[in-house]
């Protein structure tokens, strides 16, 4: 069984970032890149069903700028096999799935392991809509996923608990923060990643068409936080909140 | 203009449901809530500014495909389809979008027009405001950002909605869900949350000595979480839920971004942590440094004192 697993390159999480003066986005320049951190998980999870031999090949595939190469290398040293560098910039969550269905009727993989979200544009929508356009079964945010006879059991994470539920595969699986701790790639394992194969495309290769639905008109910072004040006793902490805030 | 609004699932309307209604009324004309399973019609029937309630009952309605083909098949009637931003509703829209070749919008902080909306980008670091030229919009509704409609005063007719084709690519094995005798989180007016800080899953249960006193319901950071001290459904941030309670109390949580995703736009904030650096107390209205474990028996008997 073959998985495509798609990561894409983000402002790396532990980055502070500073909108653009001008309100026309937020500064990418000079920052700090790295893979979305629900990818690595997605990663991750592929190479522990290779491990179990339920999987034999895993494709990591970026749709992103040149550089996201990097992603797909480091993609590559946790285990992956072989890379896809779709080159597009500024690309939707639809644009995205559409390169995605495209990839995987060319690939045929019984399974596509995505994050649940990417942390830049939060949108927590590629992997859905790429189960959406493809017609198969969807077992977003999990945390727990067994493939057995055909069948993708994934436990997922809901507002106020878990949910199991099994689809027939092929499907598309979304990984939640707990489903695994990804692991750090070796050196040996980053050697060995520079010698194996990524292809390069365009969305045009693919013959879809990435024109975004979405203009953005401004970008601005959030509302400020008024700066507060330090009590200096739980009593004066309990009075302030009962007669200066009124909340309780 | 017409707006159908997905509810989640359950017998009373949820708070984030109420949310999405009132973006949904904003956005103008007519609004149509979809309700999952027919133990939700009676509650639904009574928003006010509800013109009519679908219910669409049947064992596949807690699955994403179905509710996106019945949705789909719905749409036509439509110029916008809304839900919470709800684990649910994030689970269905992405998907509903796609089958009507639309980009969605998640998470809708603000409604500025009929196709000019503001979201949250970078762990709610920054403010976009984005104009769609689908004719169609799907989007999720960030719950915190919108006052809920009442949730009775109305009488909507309830009709059936007509059955659409099951996919049949899924099945729902089954659910575990974790018992609350407290509010939910979000919708509660209090929440009291701890961090790494509270050390173990037995010390984190004394935050509830606190949250009893006050009503709250109890948050944790994802610190938390990852360390086993409390459920993951628990976890307040980016990743997890957001919440504008009017009282929010941080205990032991240090405020990395991901967490003030998930609670900045509180009314006022609480931080209690031992480290005066801490980057919680640049948002926290009133700071106390200190050990948790030391203040939170002082809190409660302070709390007792009327």
């Amino acid at each position: 069984m073959k998985i495509l697993v798609p990561v894409k390159r983000v402002v790396d999480y532990n980055v502070k970032v500073r909108v653009k003066a001008d309100g026309t986005g937020v500064e990418t320049a000079n920052v700090k890149m790295s893979m979305n951190p629900f990818d690595e998980i997605a990663i991750e999870e592929a190479v522990r069903l290779k491990e179990k031999g339920v999987a034999t090949e895993i494709v990591a595939v970026s749709v992103g700028p040149t550089a996201a190469q990097e992603q797909i290398r480091t993609a590559l040293a946790m285990g992956a096999d072989r890379g896809i560098l779709v080159e597009a910039e500024g690309t939707e969550p639809l644009a995205v799935a559409k390169i995605l269905k495209a990839l995987v009727e060319k690939e045929g993989p019984q399974l596509v392991i995505l994050g649940k979200q990417a942390i830049d544009d939060d949108m927590n929508a590629t992997g859905q809509m790429l189960a959406a356009l493809l017609g198969w079964g969807q077992g977003t945010f999990a945390s727990k996923v067994e493939i057995a006879d055909g069948t993708a059991r994934v436990t997922r994470e809901v507002d106020g608990g878990l949910e199991t539920v099994a689809l027939t595969m092929p499907a598309i699986v979304t990984a939640d923060l707990r489903l695994n701790e990804p692991r750090y790639a070796s050196l040996p394992n980053i050697m060995k990643a520079r010698k194996k194969p990524i292809e390069t495309m365009k969305p045009g290769d693919l013959g879809v068409d990435v024109t975004p639905r979405l203009t953005v008109l401004k970008v601005e910072e959030p509302p400020k936080r008024q700066a507060g004040k330090k009590v200096g006793s739980v009593a004066e902490l309990v009075d302030k909140l009962r007669n200066e805030a009124k909340v309780i | 203009m017409a707006v159908l609004v997905l509810a989640d699932r359950g017998e009373t309307v949820s708070q984030p449901t109420r949310s999405a209604l009132a973006a949904a009324q904003k956005l103008g004309g007519e609004v149509h809530v979809l309700v999952l399973g027919a133990e939700g019609a009676a509650a639904a029937a009574k928003l006010p500014g509800v013109a009519k309630v679908l219910v669409a009952a049947g064992d596949s309605m807690a699955l994403a495909e179905p509710v996106a083909a019945l949705l789909v098949s719905l749409a036509p009637a439509y110029d916008a389809l809304l839900a919470p931003g709800s684990a649910a509703g994030k689970n269905v829209m992405p998907r509903v979008a796609a089958l009507l070749d639309v980009q969605i919008i998640s998470d809708v902080a603000g409604v500025e027009g009929p196709d000019t909306f503001r979201r949250f980008i970078y762990a709610g670091n920054a403010l976009a405001t984005i104009r769609t030229s689908d004719a169609k919009k799907v989007m999720t509704v960030r719950a915190a950002s919108f006052d809920p409609i009442p949730a009775e005063g109305g009488s909507a007719a309830i009709e059936d909605a007509a059955a659409a084709a099951n996919p049949g690519v899924s099945t729902f094995v089954g659910a575990e869900i974790v018992k609350q005798e407290r509010p939910e989180l979000t919708a509660a007016r209090v929440v009291v949350s701890g961090g790494r800080a509270m050390g173990s899953s037995d010390s984190f249960k004394i935050l509830e000595g606190v949250a009893d006193r006050l009503g709250a319901a109890i948050g944790a950071s994802r610190a938390a979480v990852d360390a086993g001290y409390a459920p993951n459904d628990m976890q307040v941030g980016q990743t997890g839920k957001i919440v504008a309670p009017e009282l929010y109390i941080a205990f032991g949580i240090s405020g990395a971004i991901q967490h003030l995703a998930g609670m900045k736009d509180s009314k006022v904030i609480v931080a209690v942590n031992k480290d005066e650096e801490a980057p919680i107390f640049q948002v926290a209205d009133y700071g106390l440094v200190g050990d948790v474990f030391k203040i939170i028996p002082e809190l409660e008997a302070e709390l007792d004192r009327k």
